[in-house]
């Protein structure tokens, strides 16, 4: 990694951190701490997604893990919260490794690896919610106790601040991976897994090492998830809607790029907390941005529009984006002729 | 002992023996030529030499070891690469990092990975390309890429699967040195082709295949006389018709 890689990210951290200077009002630090966490969970998708071109429906899976763990550990057996925290990364890690040793080396790839970890992530719901100490359907608590050494802060400020950190953190190891042989690798699986075995890349423990990674990241969203909110049920650790955003941030921001999920989320969740503040709580208001987001994002694909917002943002200028459009305009046509 | 032997090789899928009991060697050094008709078995040979494919039956031996069946990637390693007959570039990426993904295998720091890169991308004249999506070059290009991503796993025994198909007389005769140069920087060179020009050029032995069987071997003038062989190419009684059409 050179400074020109490492630069914009302790920027993005130092411009973030000064944040609860300027705000305190407790909505928009609970909004700010809720999308650093997706943006967490979202970048833990981005590595095995984006950059391994390995599409997941059941991040849910590491998410969950991660929060349970977090909270049954200092709930059921006292131990102390930062332990639980990282012993949840480590089981969400192992979680991650072994949904990919069963499908990648069965070579599961595209929709039906998408499916098998939906199955996993359904699975994982529905026995949370079955067994006892994860409290089962009524949920679980951790009590409130603010003190540092608890992992839980008097100030959402501070809470806020050790989030950032690890966002910050996930970006920096997100962009050692891209530079990196592994991360060379991946993209290579990604963008064509015959040719990448042809030149000597070891598909299945590339393939291995992207999905544990991935998942403990996510898994550190999910403890962070536990800490911040205190309460747990098997719909929010394991549901299906954190399998979602973590997909849809990064897919919406640009998938295989390190700012992609950070992009993602905060367009996300601007755009869904704006409608739920002009339309009111309708619920699943929130889903039906995010579908038409996802459709439009799938019919412009996001590396043009990212390019396309950089060049904007570089050089202003009103005529570009006529041209931008009229491009578009006879591209199209022009494949509608080859046709 | 042999650089590569192909001892007795055969594929059978479902009802076609693709390959049937083929057997031949590849010298240390040299540039050996693998030629035959259309679908006569022989990117399924290359599959099966490079660990894409494992054979119904018979045996691959390299240096001396069984390598039958040995996954690609570690065949690679050992430094044993192919190209594709089909281009199989990393469409999304810069030539520059197609190239690259080949260095790395022997090179863990990205820096040396794509100084190598750049090196191989002179060596196959893609030097003004770099910085192009693999995806936008031309025939040509795609074939040179190919080249160059076997090529920057530096390997000792390189499978060429007709790199010169689809180019026209002047891009042949550019590449043509470029393998040659392969073999002389000590590169054995194992090539599928169909331009008779470059393999009578190039090859110091040939082998010809025909519906998965060996029928001929030598070299490229020895080849090319053998009735067997015109045979296989223009049909049957096809070498008696010419040698007739001769004496009359
Ligand atoms: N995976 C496969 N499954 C079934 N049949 C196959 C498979 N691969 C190859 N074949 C068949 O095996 C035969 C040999 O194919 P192969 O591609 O090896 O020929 P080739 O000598 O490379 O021909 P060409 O000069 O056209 O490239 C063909 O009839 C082909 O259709
Ligand atoms: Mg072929």
């Amino acid at each position: 990694m050179t400074a020109k890689d490492v630069w914009p990210i302790l920027l993005f951290g130092a411009v973030a951190a000064l944040l609860p200077v300027f705000v305190t009002a407790g909505t928009l630090m609970n909004f700010a701490i809720f999308t650093l966490i997706l943006c967490l969970a979202a970048q833990g998708w981005n590595i095995l997604g984006g950059f391994g071109g390995q599409y997941s429906f059941g991040h849910a899976a590491f998410f969950g893990t991660g929060a349970y763990v977090t909270a049954v550990l200092q709930v059921r057996y006292g131990v102390n919260p930062y332990v639980t925290f990282l012993a949840g990364i480590a089981l969400a890690a192992l979680v991650g490794w072994l949904i990919g040793f069963l499908s990648f080396r069965s070579g599961l790839r595209g929709s039906y690896f998408a499916l098998v970890t939906l199955a996993f992530a359904e699975v994982f719901r529905v026995l949370s919610n079955a067994v006892e100490f994860t409290g089962g359907a009524a949920g679980l608590l951790i009590p409130l106790d603010q003190r540092a050494a608890n992992f839980q802060f008097e100030s959402r400020g501070w809470f806020y601040l050790v989030v950032l950190a690890l966002v910050v953190l996930a970006l920096l190891m997100t962009r050692a991976l891209e530079r990196s042989r592994l991360g060379a690798q991946l993209v290579a699986v990604r963008e064509n897994e015959e040719a990448a075995r042809a030149v000597g890349v070891d598909a299945l423990r590339v393939k291995l090492s992207a999905i544990t990674l991935s998942a403990a990241m996510t898994g550190a969203a999910g403890g962070l998830y536990a800490q911040y909110f205190l309460y747990l049920d098997s719909t929010i650790a394991y549901g299906a809607w954190i399998s979602v955003e973590a997909l849809l941030a990064p897919i919406i921001g640009g998938a295989g790029t390190v700012f992609g999920p950070v992009i993602g989320a905060v367009i996300l969740h601007t755009l869904a907390e704006a409608t739920r503040m002009m339309v009111g709580r309708i619920p699943g208001i929130d889903l039906v941005i995010y579908g038409i987001l996802l459709i439009l994002v799938v019919r412009f694909p996001p590396r043009h529009f990212a390019s396309f917002l950089w060049r904007q943002f570089r050089s202003y200028d009103p005529d570009l984006q006529i041209v931008f459009i009229l491009r578009i305009r006879r591209r199209r046509s022009a494949q509608r002729e080859r046709r | 002992m042999s650089f590569l032997e192909v001892r007795n090789v055969s594929m059978r899928f479902g009802g076609l023996m693709a390959v049937s009991d083929a057997s031949f060697d590849v010298a240390e050094g040299s540039i050996t030529g693998l030629i035959g008709p259309n679908g006569a078995g022989k990117t399924t040979l290359f599959a099966i030499v490079s660990g894409f494919q494992k054979p119904t039956s018979g045996q691959v031996v390299w240096r001396g070891a069984e390598i039958t069946a040995r996954p690609p990637h570690l065949l690679a390693a050992e430094g044993l690469s192919r190209t594709f007959q089909i281009v199989q570039p990393f469409a999304g990426l810069s030539v520059r990092e197609n190239i690259a993904v080949g260095a790395f295998l022997r090179h863990k720091r990205r820096a040396d990975a794509i100084a190598l890169a750049e090196q191989v991308a002179e060596q196959v004249g893609l030097t003004a390309e770099l910085d192009k999506p693999a995806a936008a070059l031309t025939v040509s290009g795609r074939k040179r890429v190919e080249l160059g991503k076997a090529l920057a796993t530096q390997p000792k025994l390189l499978l060429l699967d007709e790199v010169l198909a689809g180019l026209n007389p002047s891009e042949v005769r550019d590449i043509v040195p470029v393998v040659r140069a392969i073999r002389d920087s000590g590169v054995t060179v194992l090539m599928i082709e169909h331009v008779m020009q470059a393999v009578m050029n190039l090859c110091e032995s040939v082998h010809v295949l025909a519906q998965g069987r060996i029928i001929a071997s030598g070299t490229p003038a020895e080849v090319v006389a053998t009735p067997a062989v015109v045979e296989a190419y223009l049909g049957h009684g096809a070498a008696s018709r010419l040698s007739g059409g001769t004496h009359a």
